[in-house]
């Protein structure tokens, strides 16, 4: 019925519109499919599959008009991959919205993406690699009522998988430009805005036990300030008693986060300090929600995204619960024609990012709800989390570029992956990579990895180490081959022991525009999946993958 | 067989009336947190090549300094604007503007931390280029980034700065 009714608003519009403009319409869409084939492969604990073949694919329609647009997705499942959440399993329309704007006030009906701030209370969004998408569902305001100030509300419910969760979610933001809003300040070298939000979420109380509050609030306030080559950005977020992760008499807490930066940059040198401090922030449209289900806020992880595969293996992931973390970064370039720029200059990122527990623990633990625990404090703390890196990047001539990287980290594999090791893994990476230009349009690049725990006592080596390679061969503009091959020397934990085994991976690819094939062939090794500081186990598998992305 | 009905409608009026695509309006952030609507993208007339980056994308940020190497000339030829277009996230968007700075890029940069243009444009993953003709409408469109594929991007920006 609900589908019926889309398609009468969907096939009434346009006649609508006709009246009003002359404007063409035009219709847009991309389209994304990832399918894989799994083979039973004991030598690296890949499982057998029973379907063989696994598939995700999904298509993006969107019709624009003048001032309306409208849009769907439709997704399919057969069945989901492997690392991705079995309730995705099936076919569906779980994307559609309608969207108009007339005289500066902006309605969307539907489904919506949204985020207030830096997304410390509030931030709907969609992250397909990682399974996720928590689209709302339900209205949108967008207003600006006067110059410099910008109004959002929303009413709606939450997408979980191929269902609603059960909150219903309302949430209004102000962000005012103070410069454009006064005439005053209009050139003041000094840039400010200030911004405030509120949310908040309602779910009935049907446990028999406890008085659940039914409806649970949160704010935010931020604020960002330039003055030419600086610039400080900061908020604070605070959410009420709200009984996250299980339901126990001990943790209706009140959560609080805050986040700063600040940042220096001028033409071939940038530098920012970061830190935050965040207690009880776990925030969703249901109550005791886990994983990444129906999950309000985003708290941004504060460390380096990195990019190679083995400076990616031991990735952090924010700790909701409670963290306390700083980071700082100078990007910095040697000028071209100087000693240590050479002929075509030299870059040199170094980073470095520390985070640990909150001291006596997040609040939702505390069962004394007045206790405050110390604001900063850092040295004897859990330590969760430290990485100090280094880059370069430089070109040598016309033809040769050179990369380098070295990295050092301190991983907690019990807070980050839930285990119970009792000790930390401490791992150095370093990474050689070299580009060749052969000729015009054609490339050579290879990788070089080394990944080496610390194997005394007093840290945990986890799998050992890992030696990656890498070879690419690419012809612009349609074709790319490369081969790569991760070796583990073995290994044994929890008793058991592990051979050492090569992971060998070939793949090419061929796009065209924007229609892009890729095949690869090999082991893919078990891992963990970033982006955004937000992750996705992948278990090991040995077949066949086949990726293809068209857009039109 | 609903939602193929939804899917027809859509398709149906389209082809009434279908053109050259239009940029999408969409509110972005400046590297100073201040919002600018795609709207507002001009270039007296010249053509604009619209790039998808993030800084932890290699891909990207090799297309765009390689780019950088040749913009001044590009420019002097044929007065295209490049406008790099972030999708970096809130953890990442503050190092925007240092890595820009530092990478020398003389770019528009724009940031789009919640996909919004991203979504309206149809990328599904960076890199992803468009370029767009003197009436800002979309007249070709790239995705990835190989050694190279600047040379192809600036033959289509040379056929239409005619």
């Amino acid at each position: 019925m609900r589908l019926l009714n889309l398609i009468l608003a969907f096939s009434c519009i346009p006649f609508l519109t006709w009246a009003q403009d002359n404007q063409n319409g035009n219709i847009q869409g991309d389209f994304n499919f990832s399918a894989q084939s799994y083979s039973e492969d004991p030598s690296i604990n890949a499982e057998k599959v029973n379907e063989s073949m696994l598939m995700n694919a999904y298509s993006n329609i969107r019709f624009n008009k003048g001032n309306f647009t409208a849009g769907v997705r439709f997704e399919s499942y057969l069945n989901v991959l492997q690392g991705f959440d079995s309730r995705f399993n099936g076919n569906g329309i779980p994307y559609r919205f309608a969207q108009y704007n007339v005289k500066g006030l902006d309605i969307t009906v539907g489904n919506f993406y949204e985020q207030f701030g830096n997304g410390l209370i509030f931030r709907s969004y969609e992250e397909k690699t990682l399974g996720i998408d928590n689209v709302m569902d339900g209205v949108r305001l967008k207003y600006s009522p006067l110059k410099g100030l910008s109004l959002k509300g929303f009413v709606a419910t939450q997408r979980l998988f191929w269902e609603q969760g059960p909150g219903i979610i309302r949430g209004i933001d102000a962000e005012l430009n103070l410069n454009e809003a006064f005439a005053e300040l209009e050139k003041s070298k000094t840039n400010a805005i200030l911004g405030g939000s509120f949310v908040s979420r309602f779910e009935e109380d049907d446990n028999p036990v406890f008085n659940l509050p039914e409806n649970v609030a949160s704010y935010a306030v931020r604020s960002t300030i330039n003055r030419g080559k600086v610039s400080f950005n900061s908020e604070y977020a605070y959410k009420y008693n709200d009984p996250s992760g299980g339901i126990t008499y001990n943790n209706f807490a009140p959560g609080n986060a805050l986040m700063t930066n600040l940042s220096y940059s001028e033409r071939g040198l940038g530098i920012i300090l970061e830190a935050h401090r965040v207690d009880n922030m776990d925030y969703r449209s249901k109550r005791g929600a886990t994983g990444k289900e129906l999950t309000l806020n985003y708290i941004p992880a504060i460390s380096k995204q990195h990019v190679y595969t083995l400076a990616a293996f031991y990735p952090f992931a924010t700790q909701p619960t409670g963290e306390l973390g700083f980071q700082g970064e100078i990007n910095y370039t040697f000028k071209k024609k100087s000693k240590l720029g050479g002929k075509y200059g030299t870059q040199v990122a170094i980073n470095y990012s520390r985070i640990n527990a909150l001291h006596a623990g997040p609040s939702e633990l505390t069962i004394n709800r007045e206790y405050t625990p110390m604001f900063i404090s850092i040295d004897n703390e859990e330590l969760f989390f430290r990485d100090f890196n280094i880059d370069f990047k430089k070109k040598i001539t016309k033809k040769v570029k050179v990369m380098a990287n070295y990295l050092d980290i301190i991983y907690n594999k019990d807070v980050i992956q839930g285990k119970n090791i009792g000790k930390n893994i401490h791992a150095r990476v370093g990474i050689l990579e070299l580009n060749y230009k052969l000729k015009p349009k054609h490339t050579v690049r290879g990788e070089f990895q080394y990944l080496a725990v610390d194997k005394s006592e007093e840290n945990y080596s986890d799998q050992g180490d890992w030696v990656m390679g890498l070879v690419e061969y690419t012809f612009s503009p349609h074709w790319f081959f490369a081969f790569v091959d991760q070796y583990n020397g073995g290994y044994t934990s929890e008793g058991k022991t592990y051979e050492a085994v090569h992971y060998l991976n070939i793949s090419c690819g061929y796009s065209k525009g924007t229609n892009r094939f890729e095949l690869g062939y090999g082991k893919v090794r078990e891992g963990v999946f970033c982006v955004g500081g937000v992750c996705r186990n992948v278990p090991s598998s040995n077949g066949f993958t086949l990726n293809i992305t068209s857009s039109f | 067989m609903k939602k193929f009905m939804i899917l027809s409608a859509l398709l149906s009026f389209s082809l009434l009336s279908f053109s050259q695509r239009a940029l999408p309006k969409v509110d972005l952030k400046t590297l100073d947190n201040n919002t600018i609507n795609t709207s507002e993208f001009d270039n007296d007339g010249k053509p604009i090549v619209i790039s998808f980056w993030a800084t932890w994308c290699k891909p990207c940020i090799k297309e765009l300094t390689n780019i950088a190497d040749v913009y001044e000339d590009w420019q002097d030829e044929t007065g295209v604007k490049i406008i790099a277009i972030s999708i970096d996230d809130a953890r990442n968007m503050s190092k925007v503007k240092p890595k820009v700075n530092a990478e020398m890029w003389d770019y528009e940069v724009y940031c789009d931390p919640n996909g919004d243009l991203k979504r309206a444009m149809g990328v599904g993953s960076v890199p992803h280029t468009f370029l767009l003709n003197e009436n800002k409408e979309i007249v070709w469109q790239h995705t990835g980034y190989k050694d190279g594929d600047e040379y192809d991007l600036y033959e289509e920006i040379e056929a239409i700065s005619k």
